[in-house]
């Protein structure tokens, strides 16, 4: 009865690659449509830097972090950002597929639900929105006083893709409130748009205890402030040795970890309840 | 206008279904609110004041700013760009009523709610953390109608953008550069007062201030009498221009939808 | 010797003691609500042997879909015991979804901008059926359903009735042992619907695929099920062969007759009267035993009548009739 070979995640993920292969072949049906939105997308991007850009029109340093300084979190977080918005920001289309009676569909399927959700609005064009943060990484590189040694260069990969983990782990988990009340997705929003915002500054600017949340419970500080700290041979004013920063994997992990379980429990929820 | 205020009720009415989104957007706004406020805060650790602000002002005009955003609607709407691209809007069109007040009565209506259960709590909670500015009584009703006609300019200028579904098979593009631009000059993201003098000049000039800056400057008290008037003027002026343009743009798309027979 | 409760079947489906309950909160005048608890399933044995068509049907709320949603595993059961294909559907609901293929009518599982050709193919995937069944699969199918045009063509530019048969290729191409269909010829013209009709009818003799159909078309069960099963109020109140439920309930019509001037139930040879209201009566009789026409005559030698209109028995009127006895 045709090939029944026992799931393995490669096959799951050879099926997203299909399907967001399908997705990306039909988006670039329409060119024009596809340039113009990662032109846009650029261009939101560009709108976050502005604002920094005008708040060092006025102050030399912020919270004792110098322009080129801030605009290395702004690269580090942007790019990680931007990287989890294109991979897995779909969760978010979970309340409309709830609401619509089409979520069950996922569930027929023999295919974890995130890698539908994340194949099934797949969007090549959400990269834009990593091209300004890593002009601006580049720059940043150049510019801000790092200290460049092989432990630094293998830092930079590190972060990127801790940080998108961590990202990836916060939309999911926040998005995971919509199998309770379908309509409460822009929670999700504070978390995940609001968590891009807070990495794009220095830490140490926020409350003490709002500093303490972005490093304990919605591990933020991993993504830019404490990799970057370490770059520039600074101290974490909460007292975190800066090797903290090569922990970032490590957070990433236990992050997705606690994403799977939390997301498992909202589709157990979900198959309870019914919608 | 019995019909429009029809309209706006049950906008209201309809939106207030929606217990749910609205708790979440109070949360997600107060979020931004503190982190903006923080961020803003750190400047002032530097300096005692920028363009006129100081640190109060700044953060009383985070947390009205948040509270604000749904209110004045600067995030847009597609709902009529969807009209467009459906064809549904041809239904609109015969009906007898004038299409641009219609949709200006809902996003009243829309506001309305916003304005006591977005606008209000956002603020409340940020007083408890920060140190906030509350306006006087004379302010607060120069407020009331700062926004009133802050809405006006912000949906003319949305409502044109949207029109660009006429002519544009995706009009997504245009459509979202137009809202982050309004967005930026408009001071939802920050201050315009940060802004270096030569970029907040030519900023002052454009609409986009009416939108939320200018409401805002009136909730800090920074005008009065004379300047107060002159800042009703400037957001009924850009109203009043936008609308016209809005009409006139709508006139030429329903022009060339009977031209191709539809 | 049985080490269960339940010996070892050749069901394909075999429930016992299926419940679903929901805890729902409604609204008690203007701040309170009030939780109540809603049986939408409340109790329900079933077993379909493997190759049966069988119609399970009901009016809406009876809790078709819910029953249907705990067979493949979307939802879990409150309380009772339930085996598709050998299969826990709660437990193992992914093993299960290969063997199980679902249509459902007002809802599409195909990519909506991709042509026909890509869903299927992204379904090979899907369901990692091996290239050259599905390409035989896929050749058979096509022909069957005439979709050779179609294979290019975006879903969404499809009709109702392409995209039907776009769906039931789509669900059979795994090769799944139940197909499960919920409202499948719903909207479609009458062409579409016997396309779609005598598909199934050749899918079922020459695979042995078991069908298990949801409709609210009378005719689509008499055309296609063997056997049928009505569900109310979360219970099954009918399993039976479709030949024996329609000719005890379906074989009967209802003749409204309007008389001139209201009067006493008619005492008529052949059908009784089951309703009066003023002027109005309403008559029931057996098909075989009368005709309408031969009911007529014999009304209008009691009293004049002025109108009249026949009634004929739907599922709806099946199922109030079944229940009500």
């Amino acid at each position: 009865m045709g090939d029944r070979s026992p799931p393995t995640s490669s096959s799951a993920f050879a099926v997203w690659r299909r399907l967001v292969g399908a997705r990306i072949r039909a988006d670039w049906q329409y060119r024009m449509s596809f340039f113009l939105f990662l032109v846009g997308q650029a261009l939101i991007a560009s709108l976050d830097i502005a604002v920094i850009a005008a708040i060092f029109a006025n102050v030399d340093s912020l919270g004792g972090w110098s322009g080129y300084e801030v605009a290395l979190l702004f690269g580090l977080g942007g790019v990680s950002f931007g990287m989890a918005d294109l991979l897995i920001s779909q969760v978010e289309t979970a309340s409309k597929h709830i609401k619509a009676g089409t979520f069950d569909l996922f569930l027929l399927r023999p295919v974890p639900t995130l890698l539908q959700l994340s194949a099934s609005e797949f969007a090549l064009r959400r990269l834009g929105r990593i091209i300004q943060p890593l002009i601006v990484l580049a720059v940043a590189l150049f510019t801000a006083p790092v200290h460049w040694s092989v432990e630094t260069t293998l830092l930079i990969p590190t972060t990127i893709v801790a940080g998108t983990v961590i990202f990836g782990a916060i939309w999911v988990i926040t998005s995971s409130i919509v199998f309770w009340t379908v309509d409460s997705q822009e929670v999700a929003s504070a978390f995940t748009y609001g968590g891009n915002v807070a990495t794009e500054y220095p830490l140490d600017v926020l409350g003490i205890w709002m500093r303490r949340i972005a490093t304990f419970v919605v591990p933020l500080a991993f993504v830019a402030y404490l990799p970057a700290a370490r770059m520039l041979n600074r101290h974490d004013p909460l007292g975190l040795p800066s090797a903290a920063a090569w922990a970032a994997p490590v957070v990433a992990v236990t992050a997705w970890l606690a994403a799977h379980a939390v997301w498992g429990f909202a589709i157990r929820h979900y198959r309870s309840t019914g919608s | 206008m019995r019909l429009y205020f029809e309209v706006a009720r049950k906008t209201f009415a309809r939106i207030a279904t929606y217990r749910q989104a609205t708790l979440a957007g109070v949360f997600t706004n107060t979020v931004f609110g503190f982190v903006l406020a923080y961020v803003l805060l750190a400047v002032y650790q530097e300096r005692e004041t920028v363009g006129g602000f100081d640190a109060t002002d700044a953060v009383t005009f985070t947390f009205v700013g948040q509270g604000l955003l749904m209110v004045v609607g600067i995030f847009g709407s597609t709902d009529i760009a969807e009209r467009i691209r459906t064809g549904d809007v041809v239904v609109d069109l015969q009906r007898p009523y004038d299409q641009q007040a219609w949709w200006a009565a809902v996003s009243y209506g829309n506001a309305a709610y916003y304005a006591i259960f977005r606008g209000i709590p956002p603020f409340v909670i940020g007083a408890i953390v920060f140190d906030l500015r509350t306006p006087s009584p004379p302010n607060f009703a120069a407020f009331v109608v700062s926004v009133w006609l802050a809405l006006a300019v912000c949906f003319a200028w949305t409502y044109m953008l949207q029109l660009s579904a006429f002519w544009l098979m995706d009009f997504r593009g245009p459509y979202q550069i137009g809202i982050f631009v309004a967005q930026f000059f408009s001071g939802a993201l920050i201050p315009i007062v940060f802004f270096p003098s030569w970029l907040e000049t030519t900023t002052r000039a454009l609409p986009f201030p009416s939108m939320m800056q200018l409401p805002i400057e009136v909730w800090l008290g920074r005008y009065h009498d004379a300047a107060l008037l002159g800042v009703f003027a400037q957001q009924v002026l850009w109203a009043c221009f936008l609308i016209v343009a809005g009409r006139f743009i709508m006139s030429r798309a329903v022009g060339r939808i009977v031209v191709q027979g539809g | 010797m049985p080490t269960t409760t339940h010996h070892i079947s050749d069901n394909i489906i075999d429930v016992a003691g299926l419940e679903k309950s929901f805890n729902v909160t409604r609204k008690a005048g203007r701040l309170r609500r009030r939780r109540e608890v809603v049986n939408a399933v409340a109790g329900i044995d079933m077993q379909v042997e493997r190759g049966a068509m069988v119609g399970y049907i009901g009016p809406n709320g009876a809790g078709k879909s819910t029953t249907i949603k705990m067979l493949t595993g979307i939802l879990v059961p409150t309380a009772g015991w339930v085996r598709v294909d050998g299969l826990e559907p709660n437990r193992q609901r992914t093993e299960l979804a290969r063997r199980i293929g679902v249509v459902f009518g007002q809802r599409s599982q195909l990519w909506w901008d991709l042509p026909l050709r890509d869903s299927f193919d992204l379904l090979r995937h899907v369901f990692r059926v091996d290239a050259a069944r599905h390409a035989a699969n896929l050749a058979r199918y096509a022909e069957g359903l005439e979709l050779g045009p179609l294979l290019d063509v975006p879903v969404r530019q499809l009709s109702l009735g392409q995209r039907m048969r776009g769906e039931l290729t789509a669900a059979l191409l795994h090769d799944p042992s139940i197909l499960l269909l919920d409202e499948p010829t719903i909207g479609l013209d009458v062409v579409s619907k016997e396309a779609v009709r005598q598909f199934l009818v050749d899918i079922n003799r020459e695979l042995g695929t078991t069908v298990l159909l949801t409709t609210h078309d009378l005719s689509d069960v008499e055309r296609l099920c063997q056997r049928l099963l009505i569900i109310d109020h979360g219970r099954v109140i009918e399993d039976g062969m479709v030949a024996d439920i329609t000719e005890r309930y379906g074989a009967e019509r209802t003749l409204v007759v309007d008389l001139v001037e209201p009067g006493p139930p008619l005492d008529v040879a052949g059908a009784t009267v089951t309703n009066v209201d003023g002027p109005r009566q309403w008559l029931r009789f057996r098909r075989h035993e009368v005709t309408a026409s031969e009911l007529l005559v014999r009304v209008s030698k009691l009293a004049d009548v002025r109108d009249l209109t026949i009634e004929e028995p739907d599922i709806e009127s099946i199922v109030r009739e079944i229940y009500t006895r």
